[in-house]
């Protein structure tokens, strides 16, 4: 099972500040290991976050993203307490889905 | 022959992955939504094919599309890449890196109250630009910045 993500949701005026932290290696298949032999390919490929159960962002990646990759987007219209959920999905099927409340900010 | 083979298998495969993530309960039906990858646009090698994947040739540049990312990037294994579109009804930015083997990095479909603002970090191969892609109002936009690698980070 994958590493659970970092986020953070701090509220600035009506909207949302949210970054992400996710624990993955983001192979790119053209790496090869000490023997020579190719390292396959294994990154994320799906990332969805949703606000409050409504779809927020959808977005498609592929290898080019740098390991244990950083997504930050910014919410409007959020509350304190409003949920965030954020999940992906890899090339080989493994997933992880991690929630946070919007928190005030300072 | 075969290289068409692999791609139909690749496309195979990634279609079964959503199918499972649904199948899990995972997702509901609208996520599932995100089952149409654009995986020709993704797995494309040259830049001209990503664009034509993407239904973008006409695009016009803008200057209401702002790049943030180091002018000299030391480490092409995480460069730092925040794009911001002002333009009205942003729908989707997607990031490509021009001399990387797979220019695309990434696609992100912005639904509507969100900040057409993105931030993330991309591996480059070599100093190359860093292109932005924004479609609005069934429009296709475009910015770029150049960012000077001094390591490579795809190899």
């Amino acid at each position: 099972m994958a590493e659970p993500m970092k986020i953070r949701a701090t509220l600035q005026g009506d909207v949302a500040d949210v970054r992400i932290l996710m624990m993955h290696p983001m192979e790119t298949g053209q790496r090869k290991n000490s023997k020579g032999e190719l390292i396959p390919a294994h990154f994320i490929k799906n990332v969805l976050v949703t606000h409050n159960g409504k779809t927020v962002l959808d977005a498609e990646w592929t290898q080019a993203i740098a390991r244990n990759p950083f997504l930050g987007i910014r919410v409007k219209g959020a509350k304190v307490g409003d949920k965030i959920i954020v999940t992906w999905i890899d090339n080989k099927g493994d997933k992880r889905t991690d929630e946070v409340a919007v928190a005030a900010g300072s | 022959m075969n290289k068409v083979r692999r791609r139909v298998l690749k496309l195979a495969g990634g279609a079964g992955a959503w199918t499972a993530a649904v199948a899990a309960g995972l997702l509901s039906g609208s996520h599932a939504l995100a089952a149409n990858r654009n995986e020709a646009a993704l797995t494309a090698k040259r830049v001209q094919d990503v664009l034509k994947h993407l239904g973008a040739s006409g695009m016009a540049e803008s200057k209401d599309i702002v790049i943030t990312a180091p002018d000299i990037a030391e480490n092409g294994a995480v460069v730092p890449v925040a794009v911001t579109s002002k333009i009205p009804n942003t729908e989707s930015i997607a990031i490509v890196a021009e001399k990387n083997p797979f220019p695309l990095a990434a696609t992100f479909d912005i639904m509507p109250g969100t900040d057409a603002y993105i931030s993330t970090r991309l591996k480059m191969g070599q100093t190359t630009d860093v292109r932005a892609i924004v479609k609005a109002g069934g429009k296709y936009f475009t910015a770029a910045k150049e960012v000077k690698v001094t390591v490579g980070g795809c190899g």
